[in-house]
């Protein structure tokens, strides 16, 4: 149960990730510089950005893949160094990557043992999940049977195992048919009803204008502009948030 | 939560029960440790036992052993140690291409198959991870070498109508921790080096050089100048003595079972070597990028 308090459930604080540059002469890469971020209870966020912003970067150092160069990553108050802070997330990274000689039943049962759920709480949560994804007929099936869709609601289910409060989705439509990304959109939009709160980037704008509360737009390892979608597109006189996109980061249509 | 700004705004009871909950912070860290470690190695465990290599070792050992055992060699009547001698030759190959082969794999597939991410991604640590490889990857050995072992039992039992019962369990867990230490050296090796193929070469190298030579090294040590001579003798002190392991004689022959005490101080010398693979294991994997 969250307890209700102005806390931001997600918060970045003066984050820098630097990699060494595989160009000569350069030292470092700088991946992120000084991001600054906080998503709060409930909401649903999009964090965009071109290819090499620093998207997955800054992803993977909430996940406790990437130290941070400096500055420190939040998750309900805990410091994401500490693998405790990824109790209360669930994760669907963009492309699946599953152990495909077991069934989607299976790997629920896995990562359900992994945080710990009673036996009885996981039958249950296991039954509701296959269901909310559409699973339920594949259900005992190896992984390495099912179609790409199917493999992107297997990572939806293992990332809602644990009744995450907050969910970090990675491209969550990326190479999905419009049907598969219809039903992921239905599934984030029913998470949003239910009150959690969603942490996701995306390539796909149209998308994140339907389902976002905020958004943040990073260009360089940055953060370029932030705010509600709303907001954003009023405040940069632009008719969709597409247009904010390409105006913030400084892209000339062809005439 | 020591690491925590302390400003944590979740109720971490929600509605799961944190793993060992009800015990006191420390009981319960060690507690969802354990959980972690033994999830995974039940993975390794599913893998091996949909894999087909154990099976198809299994049929090729007894399959031989049988065909072996039929034949008549010069009219000798007491074919049966040399049955069993094969059987347990074959036993010791095979567990050893299970063991070092599905060690090997393990954490570089995880690493290309990306299945690393979704792991990390949970409240696991990466040396959970590495022991939670380590210990599914023995505990399916031994499963499949209590199948080995109880084929091996029962064809004996068959030739010659004896049930070593003591030996036979002697043999299989001195075998079971000789190949613990062998899985957590290449648990290792597959953090080293570069391909899992270049790591079972390297590995089944230097096992079957350890279990062939070491206890030779000595000896060879006492015939050679001075600095060859030290090195020699440094070798032989700090590698793992897997040769200690191989009783295969005392089944063969008939012998009586070790003396217990000597027989749990050689799976205390395992358990160390093992121990030290692992934490240097462990180490290697914490400070690697998973990217």
């Amino acid at each position: 149960m969250i307890l209700m308090t102005l806390e931001p459930i997600l918060k970045i604080e003066n984050l820098q990730v630097d990699y060494p540059s595989r160009e000569m002469g350069q030292q470092t890469r700088h991946a992120v510089r000084g991001l600054n971020l906080s998503v709060f209870p409930g909401e649903v966020f999009g964090f965009l950005g071109p290819n090499g912003a620093g998207k997955t970067t800054t992803m993977n150092v909430l996940l406790g893949f990437v130290p941070p160069t400096s500055g420190d990553a939040f998750l309900f108050g805990v410091n994401v160094r500490e693998p405790i802070a990824r109790q209360r997330i669930g994760y669907l990274p963009e492309l699946t990557y599953y152990y495909k000689f077991l069934t989607a039943e299976e790997i629920l049962r896995f990562y359900a043992r992994i945080f710990g759920l009673p036996r009885k709480v996981a039958n249950e949560r296991i039954d509701s999940i296959l269901k909310l994804v559409e699973l339920e007929h594949a259900r005992t099936r190896p992984i390495r049977t099912y179609s790409k869709g199917m493999q992107q609601r297997v990572g939806l289910a293992q990332a809602l195992i644990n009744n995450p409060d907050l969910l970090i989705l990675d491209e969550p439509t990326s190479g999905l048919d419009p049907i598969g990304r219809m039903k992921v959109r239905e599934i984030i939009q029913r998470l949003k009803n239910e009150g959690k709160t969603v942490f996701f980037s995306s390539h796909e704008l149209g998308e994140v204008e339907t389902v976002c509360d905020r958004v943040a737009i990073l260009g360089a390892g940055q953060v370029k502009a932030e705010g509600k979608v709303n907001e954003l597109v009023q405040s940069y006189q632009c008719s969709t948030l597409e247009q904010v996109f390409l105006k913030i980061l400084d892209f000339k249509l062809a005439a | 939560m020591s690491a925590t700004t302390g400003k944590t705004i979740i109720d971490f009871r929600h509605d799961i029960a944190p793993i060992g909950s009800g015990l006191s912070g420390h009981a319960s860290a060690v507690s969802s440790a354990f959980n972690n470690i033994s999830a995974i190695g039940g993975v390794v465990v599913k893998e091996l036992l949909r894999r087909k290599d154990f099976y198809v070792l299994f049929v090729l050992t007894a399959i031989i052993t049988v065909v072996m055992g039929s034949v008549n060699f010069f009219n000798e009547t007491k074919i049966v140690r040399y049955v069993k001698e094969l059987c347990l030759l074959l036993i010791w190959v095979s567990s050893l291409v299970i063991a070092v082969t599905t060690a090997a794999r393990q954490i570089p597939f995880e690493r290309e198959n990306r299945t690393l991410f979704p792991l990390l991604a949970k409240p696991v640590t990466r040396a959970q991870v590495v022991l939670g490889k380590f210990w599914g990857c023995w505990l399916a050995v031994g499963l499949a070498l209590a199948v080995f072992y109880v084929f091996f039992l029962v064809l004996g039992a068959t030739r010659d109508g004896e049930w070593p019962i003591a030996q036979t369990f002697q043999a299989l867990t001195l075998h079971w921790f000789m190949l613990g230490v062998v899985i957590a050296m290449t648990v290792l090796g597959s953090l080293v080096f570069a391909a899992p193929s270049s790591n079972n070469t390297i590995t089944f190298v230097f096992v079957l050089g350890i279990l062939l030579m070491g206890r030779h090294l000595n000896k060879v040590a006492l015939r050679l100048d001075e600095p060859s001579q030290t090195l020699l003798y440094s070798i032989y002190y700090v590698v793992p003595h897997l040769e200690l392991y191989d009783v295969r004689d005392l089944l063969v022959h008939g012998w009586s079972s070790i003396p217990w005490l000597v027989w749990l101080g050689a799976l205390a010398y395992a358990v160390v070597y093992a121990g030290l693979f692992l934490l240097g294991a462990c180490v290697l994997f914490k400070r690697k990028s998973v990217n």
